[in-house]
């Protein structure tokens, strides 16, 4: 990790319009939960299922997509990354110190926001800290897949979109085979161990989901890095 | 004292070659690199400034490899020529960053330093979004200069400026050849490198072509074969008169233009006035047929 890369990329993240979209978003977040809090009386099973449905489900991989992509892809496409390769700086070291940032707005825009949304629903304290260590999973792995997919492809964010909505929303209730390789299942799993028993139920086993988020955050954290290292950048000729 | 080699160095993209077998040295002092756009300059800039490997051959600085090697950033500064940085910073805060990641023990000074030596120190609290072309190019060359490198790379440093800020860095850039450093910038215009650098490589097509200093350089683009069509009053008798000289290759008369093909340059230059005048021919007009840089740069190719 490195200080400055990590100043830059918050400045360059947070600096500009992005910052009132994520916002706006966890407001939203917020907002749909106290809304379902004044007009109808909400369950411990119906928070569950809100929750998961609105934050799992749609928040999270949109964050993910918005920071994930929004740590590097700008750079790269507009060619000021050249400011950082220009440094003898590990390629490493720079994907780690712009993850951290990434996974920082997660924890601030999507991870907190959830947990509050569910103390609005009324949810008690060992759901609330599940349903956060559930965001704060997916929200970590959601980040560092975009942050890859924006150093091998410029189309990452129509990539991305693509994988949130097809694969998270379609594919994964259709073919029960691919929830093993659903982010989604994967952080159900976490808040499912945590919450009380019976409030959330996943489709993998939390020995494997915990294996799964620690072994993609790391492989793809140096995929990433490996990849930086031999990006080119292509000559205006 | 710091070296850069290419070495048998080619660069492709799909089926289009960019760089074709190319081998340079460049030593100590300002290095121009010429050629028409399109000849691969800011491909071989990127070649060396460690941004793109090359298909074949070695790129090394100091027998070291640039590329995958972010280490050789410590002796090199790079003005890349896409204006892009971060435009929400200022000035200062660019460069400071950019001492930083340097791991400068002193970042803040050493960015004063930077800003001081290209005169920004006045506009450094502005942000980057706001500066003109020159002066972004200018805080570029602050964020490239601040850990004081042996080498320094600019890709067409020159273009947007005005007549003063040109100046300037043309006296920035000798100050900083004067004091033992590799200077490399590339430059489509003859003048402009003529002026400051005192080797110049010249690329055409992707493939070397010519290098010398700015004499050799002009002496080859000037004394060649040149092209003229010239309307006389008596377009005969100056054709028989011109074909009596040496310096003559060949006339042909094309209706009411007489074509001459001249051997040397300088010689027909000072000969077709004084021919005209012995044989009482009026010269109405001279037109030099093909003096685009495109063929004087394809001249030197084939030689």
């Amino acid at each position: 990790m490195n200080r400055t890369i990590v100043r830059l990329t918050a400045r360059g993240m947070l600096g500009g319009r992005r910052v009132w979209l994520l916002a706006a978003l966890a407001l939203l977040l917020v907002g749909i939960a106290v809304l379902a809090r004044v007009l109808v009386p909400v369950s411990d099973a119906d928070a569950a299922a809100l929750l998961q449905g609105v934050s799992f489900a749609t928040f999270l991989p949109l964050f993910g997509l918005i920071v994930g992509t929004g740590a590097i892809a700008p750079e790269i496409d507009d060619g000021s990354i050249v400011h950082l390769l220009s440094k003898p700086v590990s390629r490493h070291t720079i994907v780690q110190s712009k993850l951290a940032v990434a996974v920082g707005a997660t924890v601030v825009f999507a991870v907190l926001p959830t947990m509050l949304a569910a103390v609005v629903l009324g949810a008690g304290p060992s759901t609330v800290l599940a349903f956060g260590a559930g965001a704060l999973a997916a929200g970590a792995v959601y980040s560092v897949a975009f942050l890859l997919l924006s150093i091998l492809t410029r189309h990452a964010v129509i990539i991305g979109l693509l994988y949130a909505l097809m694969w998270e929303s379609l594919v994964g209730s259709f073919v029960p085979g691919a929830r093993n390789l659903s982010v989604q299942q994967w952080a159900l799993s976490v808040t499912g161990s945590i919450a009380p028993p019976g409030l959330v139920t996943a489709n993998v086993a939390l020995g494997l989901a915990c294996a799964l988020i620690v072994g993609v955050l790391v492989a793809a954290t140096w995929y990433a890095g490996s990849r930086l290292r031999v990006l080119t950048l292509a000559a205006e000729e | 004292m710091a070296t850069l080699r290419l070495d048998a160095c080619s660069r492709w993209f799909g089926n289009v070659v960019a760089v074709n077998d190319v081998t340079m040295t460049i030593g100590p002092g300002i290095t121009g690199l010429l050629g028409p756009n399109g000849a691969g300059k800011s491909t071989l800039i990127h070649l060396l400034a460690g941004f793109l490997p090359p298909s074949t051959g070695t790129v090394t600085l100091d027998e070291a490899p640039i590329w995958k090697n972010p280490e050789v950033y410590r002796a090199l500064g790079i003005v890349p020529e896409r204006e892009a940085t971060y435009d929400h910073l200022t000035g200062r805060q660019l460069t400071v960053a950019s001492a930083e990641l340097h791991r400068l023990p002193d970042p803040g000074a050493a960015a004063r330093r930077a800003l001081a030596a290209v005169e920004m120190t006045d506009a450094q609290d502005r942000k980057v979004g706001e500066y003109s072309k020159g002066m972004k190019q200018r805080i570029k060359m602050a964020s490239a200069l601040v850990h004081d490198p042996a080498v320094l790379l600019l890709d067409e440093p020159f273009n947007g400026m005005d007549p003063r800020q040109r100046l300037h860095l043309i006296q920035l850039l000798r100050a900083m050849g004067d004091e033992g450093r590799t200077v490399l910038f590339s430059s489509h215009i003859l003048e402009e490198v003529e002026q400051l650098a005192h080797q110049i490589e010249v690329v055409v097509a992707g493939r070397y072509a010519a290098s010398g200093d700015y004499r050799e350089i002009r002496r080859l683009m000037t004394d060649r074969p040149h092209q003229y069509t010239i309307v006389s009053s008596d377009n005969r008798a100056l054709a028989s008169a011109l074909v009596a000289d040496g310096s003559t290759a060949g006339v042909s008369l094309d209706g009411d233009v007489l074509r001459v093909q001249a051997a040397e340059f300088l010689r027909f230059a000072a000969l077709l006035p004084r021919v005209a005048r012995d044989a009482g021919v009026r010269l109405l007009q001279v037109t030099p047929a093909d003096e685009s840089l495109e063929s004087v740069f394809s001249y030197l190719v084939e030689n």
